[in-house]
């Protein structure tokens, strides 16, 4: 469980988050949604200690993910940050590999040769895992990005925007592949997503941010309301029932 | 059924991945493209052989052919030689990696920094307060080790506090060094606009690189500070990848980017300023061996990369030297001759690529 209390993150004299406070259950999904600046992506990083907050604490199953040793909590808590430019050049089975680095420090045993083919297998990289990232398309390379998530293989993963770029195919395709880590593994997965109808798809549980604090926090079938949807985005929406799912609608 | 139908095998325990993936898995290679990207040419470890084989090579005849006059004085010499260059290829190739690796630019690097400025600045003060003759009187281990000591502090106390603001940005790092480097070099000129003409001669030959005139003497010393740099990071090398990444991957992977960045950061100041201190300024030159480094690795990998500096660095010299010494009997002007050569590379290669 990684629980979050009074979490505040200022940038000079401006509150960009907080204080904001509350608990990510242990397995299942859990997506992050609201406009842009919201602070999706700034609570991300502070649960995943890549950056400090001016106040409160994160503790990630009693343990306070920013006193702990760094290299004690990549085993247990794996990030991806929504921007990803990396200057060397490596190839897509290199970056995967760099993921197995918390466990093996540089020696890749044949263990993590299995994790590095699995998560590529995962993403459908096998074809490309010999290209070099700048030789790849964008959603290419987001794919790539997610892969080294998996392949660190621990219990908590923290993706901002893993969807970026991808088309709708792989778009399906890593939902049910994290729904299926969430079953089956009992991972606990951290999304933010900015498509409702995938967040509401997917997700056991969504909490919605604006102006850095959180408006909602539930069930997708408590987000899916027309009102909440519609103040949260500044934006119309409606909500209609598919095949039995809340769908919504916020374009013609 | 046509082995093009995309069936994803949860691919089996490859035990080898740097060689080319099993034949069976790429359906179709969409033309060129996909070939493309592969790793050819040969494996990192056949390179690093080839060119070490080259550098053996390169010794032996720097060492062994054209021998005029008693061959024992002759060999003691260039024995001396060739240590020297071991030292400063060593430092200066191996430093530059490391520094470029940790600070994400593959252009600036420790001299650009500021060394060679404060080691001008000290050897100009030394000369503005005590005459000319004081550089060669005071030539011995004792001044080696202080004037190492000397740079090394100054670099440290400037990341120290470069690091500990409230934005420790390595740009403004970087932009600071390079400004506090032009700072010193006007004061060394500004001091040596009004020393006597002989001081002036004196201080002027220290200040380039003096690869001949190193005293053997003092190789022990300077081999085991390479030595135990080169352990240190030897043992990192695997983390050196890693920050290749940057901060926040590196983060997320369970480095301790802050602690890692100092420990590299010192440890590159450390041969820095031992090699600046022992053979003089040469800035262009670790920019040269390092960028050899990447075109003939072939990998990102440390593992390759920081002995293929070494290598380059150390081929370069000796090629370099024996060409100066044997053929246009120059023997003396080889770090200038890098240096010109360093410095237009340097400028190709900031002019091709356009940016930092
Ligand atoms: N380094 C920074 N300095 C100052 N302000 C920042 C910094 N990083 C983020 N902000 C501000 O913090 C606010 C929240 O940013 P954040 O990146 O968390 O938004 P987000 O919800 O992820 O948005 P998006 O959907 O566009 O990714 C924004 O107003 C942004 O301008
Ligand atoms: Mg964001």
């Amino acid at each position: 469980m990684i629980e979050f209390r009074d979490l505040v993150k200022s940038y000079g004299d401006r509150t960009v988050l907080g204080p904001v406070s509350g608990r990510i259950e242990e397995g299942g999904i859990t997506s992050l949604i609201g406009p842009n600046g919201a602070g999706k992506s700034t609570l991300l990083t502070l649960l995943g200690r890549l950056a400090a907050p001016t106040s409160g604490t994160v503790l990630l199953d009693g343990t306070d993910v920013h006193r702990t040793p760094s290299a004690e909590m990549a085993r247990r808590l794996a990030i991806l940050r929504q921007d990803n430019h990396f200057t060397a050049r490596v190839t897509v089975r290199e970056l995967v590999a760099f993921g197995r680095f918390p466990h093996s420090r540089g020696r890749l045993t044949a263990e993590d040769h299995e994790h590095i083919d699995r998560a590529l297998g995962f993403l459908d990289l096998g074809d490309l895992a010999g290209r070099y990232l700048d030789q790849l398309s964008g959603g290419q390379r987001q794919r790539a990005y997610v892969a080294m998530v998996l392949a660190q293989d621990t219990r908590y993963a923290l993706l901002d925007e893993p969807l970026n770029n991808l088309d709708i195919k792989h778009a399906v395709r890593m939902m049910e592949q994290l729904r299926s880590a969430a079953d089956e593994l009992n991972k606990t997965v951290v999304l933010v997503v900015h498509d409702i109808n995938i967040a509401a798809g997917y997700s056991d549980h969504i909490i919605a941010l604006r102006d850095g604090a959180i408006v909602a926090n539930g069930t997708p079938a408590e987000l899916m309301d027309p009102d909440l949807l519609t103040r949260i985005f500044d934006t119309p929406v409606q909500v209609h029932e598919v095949d039995g799912r809340p769908l919504a609608v916020h374009h013609r | 059924m046509p082995e093009s139908a995309a069936v994803r095998v949860p691919a089996a325990p490859g035990p080898d991945t740097s060689g080319p993936a099993a034949p069976g898995r790429r359906p179709r290679p969409s033309p060129g493209t996909s070939e493309k990207g592969r790793r050819r040419g040969p494996s990192p470890r056949v390179r690093l052989l080839v060119v070490g084989g080259a550098v053996v090579v390169a010794a032996l005849c720097f060492l062994f052919l054209f021998v005029k006059g008693s061959f024992d004085f002759a060999i003691e010499r260039r024995l001396t030689l060739v240590g020297a260059m071991v030292v400063a290829a060593f430092a200066q190739g191996v430093g530059t990696v490391v520094f470029q690796t940790v600070t994400h630019n593959r252009i600036l690097t420790p001299s650009l920094m500021g060394f060679d400025a404060v080691y001008t600045l000290m050897q100009t003060l030394m000369v503005f307060f005590f005459g000319g003759t004081v550089l060669a009187a005071t030539d011995g281990l004792a001044k080696l080790v202080v004037q190492t000591v000397l740079m090394v502090a100054f670099t440290t106390v400037l990341f120290r506090w470069l690091f500990s603001g409230p934005t420790g940005n390595l740009h403004v790092l970087l932009l600071a060094g390079v400004v506090l480097g032009v700072a010193f070099e006007s004061l060394s000129l500004f001091l040596q606009r009004m020393l006597a003409p002989a001081d002036y001669d004196v201080l002027s030959a220290r200040l380039f690189g003096r690869l001949g005139s190193v005293g053997a003497e003092h190789l022990p010393f300077a081999f085991a500070v390479c030595a135990a740099a080169g352990l240190y990071l030897w043992r990192r090398r695997h983390r050196l990848d890693v920050l290749l990444l940057g901060r926040d991957a590196a983060t997320g992977l369970g480095l301790n980017h802050r602690g890692e960045l100092t420990g590299a950061l010192i440890v590159v100041s450390l041969m820095v300023a031992m090699s600046t201190a022992l053979v003089g300024p040469m800035t262009f030159f670790g920019f040269t061996a390092a960028l050899l480094a990447y075109q003939f690795s072939g990998t990102h990998r440390h593992a390759v990369v920081l002995p293929m500096a070494f290598l380059m660095g150390l081929l370069t010299l000796l090629v370099g030297q024996f060409t100066m010494e044997h053929i246009v009997y120059a023997s003396g002007m080889l770090t200038t001759v890098i240096e010109f050569l360093g410095g237009v590379v340097f400028l190709a290669y900031l002019l091709k690529k356009g940016t930092l």
